[in-house]
């Protein structure tokens, strides 16, 4: 009874505050302390989020299962961090409290975690990130097949943004006039005309479906009719 | 495959044998694509487009001198696609006069802000005073209840500024009480929390409080399309928009210091030029190749 209740008394009591602080001046500061709480509970979830990684990894360790080696160094990563952060290591000291020692800023680049952000973590996200413009490249040539006629639409279309977001759009249809009658076979407003009235239209659908779909479940949650994100025993 | 299909000729024969081709060769071409244009310097003029001009009219609309909050709501993974509009954001602002406050929902924002800062603000407006002119407020972890919480009472969640001093006591922040005190919120996204939290919990709720400007990657402007133009004035998608609003924001206030600083978005659309024609032309290889093995014994259908 109070493990089912409790959670979900206090789900539909929360959510009930903040629809309620949305729409009555009156209820507003109820609704900024319900925010409060989500801060805090957000701040307990990534101790449980940090305490779960180190338990995966060090068991993949422990048990020197396949790729075991990765887990060791995300493992020395985020204790490495985890030191520089929080004994601010090269910290620069804070102007207003020089010689307070934790006072300092330790996210410059004079600082170890600093320096850390700096060239190592910020290069590798970068690099990890224009590696999709191989993976792109290859699977375009692979999959990308005019096999029907809804992908042949979809191929139609992606020549023409393709092309439109580059200066190959002016090189290939620069030179219709902008107020002929033949306007709308310049690239840039065929690219227009995919994003007004096709893209945008869509999206807009999809936007309102999924925004009633989490209205509906919202309340599904509020009223204790859904509640499978509670344990089933 | 070639000597069980003894009839067909060499071209078809060749098309065949491409769609075989080994990734690492698409691999090295779209690398030479991209370096290519980048190491020769190839780059083309731009032509504003709506949005670009809409995103740029907006910022105009402001009156010189307002309040501008600064979200940078990405982390270096979209930086090659993003810091450029940041770039031209914070110039752009800083060349009409206003007064600016950063912060970030995603906890590499900070840092991006702190580049933009240094890069261009500092070095392009040097007249520009911390505290007075600009304050860096940091990162704040909770996504949409931020911003949520920023409309109710800016200081429950920012009570400090990054360097440890409560915002009633910053000169720029001490009549700020919520984000409606703001004239001007300029979100640059890579996702979320981003641009369409900006729109949901800030704008919708109080649409005529401020003008709303964002900044978005290629991928995520699909979801934005149906806020604009109504619920934000302003929108630049991916390099291209950054691109345009470069040019039109270097026109209209020349950098005094580093202009080169001010042309990163028009620089990428060299390389995105070539590797987009690459990716055509590997398309329609591909496709050539499928037709060409059709009816083959073995081929791809």
């Amino acid at each position: 009874m109070f493990k089912r209740g409790i959670p979900i008394a206090i789900l539909s009591l929360t959510g009930t505050l903040l629809v309620a602080a949305h729409f009555s001046p009156m209820t507003q500061s109820w609704g900024e302390v319900v925010l409060n709480w989500f801060s805090v509970v957000a701040a307990i979830t990534a101790i449980l989020g940090a305490g779960n990684l180190l338990l995966v990894n060090l068991e993949k360790i422990s048990s020197r299962r396949p790729g075991w080696a990765y887990s060791a160094i995300t493992i020395a990563a985020f204790a490495a961090m985890l030191v520089f952060g929080f004994l601010k290591i090269g910290a620069v000291p804070n102007p207003q409290n020089p010689t307070v020692y934790f006072a300092g800023d330790y996210e410059t680049r004079e600082s170890a975690y600093g320096w850390m952000y700096e060239y190592v973590m910020s290069p590798l996200t970068a690099t990890m990130f224009a590696l999709l413009a191989f993976y792109v490249a290859s699977a375009a040539f692979r999959a990308f097949r005019a096999k029907n006629i809804e992908a042949n639409i979809l191929l139609v279309t992606a020549f023409i943004i393709l092309l439109a977001r580059t200066y190959a759009a002016e090189l290939l249809t620069g030179w219709v006039p902008k107020d002929s009658a033949f306007f709308f076979v310049r690239l840039d407003a065929m690219s227009t005309g995919v994003i007004e009235h096709v893209a945008t239209a869509g999206m807009r659908a999809i936007t309102i479906g999924i925004a009633l779909g989490a209205l509906a479940t919202s309340l599904r949650f509020m009223l204790g009719i859904d509640k499978s994100y509670l344990p089933r025993s | 495959m070639t000597d069980q299909t003894p009839h067909i000729g060499p071209v078809r024969r060749l098309l065949v044998r491409l769609g075989d081709i080994d990734r690492r060769w698409i691999y090295l071409s779209m690398a030479l694509a991209v370096a290519i244009p980048m190491l020769t310097g190839l780059s083309f003029p731009e032509t504003p487009g709506k949005m670009s001009s809409a995103t740029f009219d907006a910022i105009e609309s402001v009156p010189a001198g307002a309040k501008v909050l600064f979200s940078f709501d990405y982390d270096p993974a979209s930086e090659g696609e993003l810091q450029p509009m940041a770039n031209a954001f914070v110039h752009h602002c800083a060349a009409r006069g206003h007064k600016m406050a950063f912060m970030a929902l995603w906890p590499l924002g900070k840092q991006m802000a702190e580049a933009t800062i240094d890069s261009i603000l500092l070095a392009n407006h040097p007249q520009y005073r911390y505290g007075e002119d600009y304050v860096q407020l940091g990162y704040m972890p909770g996504f949409e209840t931020v911003i949520k919480g920023l409309t109710t009472n800016f200081a429950s969640q920012y009570p400090l500024d990054v360097r440890g001093t409560p915002i009633g006591n910053i000169p720029l922040m001490s009549d700020v009480k919520t984000l409606q005190d703001f004239d001007l919120i300029v979100t640059v996204s890579a996702g979320y929390a981003g641009a369409k939290e900006w729109v949901q919990y800030a704008k919708s709720t109080y649409p005529d409080a401020y003008v709303l400007a964002a900044g978005s990657t290629g991928v995520q402007a699909n979801q934005l399309f149906p806020y604009y133009p109504t619920q934000m004035e302003g929108l630049l998608a991916a390099v291209k928009g950054a691109a345009e609003y470069e040019t039109l924001v270097a026109a209209a206030y020349p950098p005094p210091a580093h202009p080169e600083r001010l042309e990163e978005g028009r620089r990428r659309m060299g390389p995105q030029f070539v590797a987009h024609l690459l990716m055509i032309g590997l398309i329609v290889l591909g496709n050539a190749s499928m037709f060409a093995a059709r009816g083959m014994k073995g081929g791809r259908r």
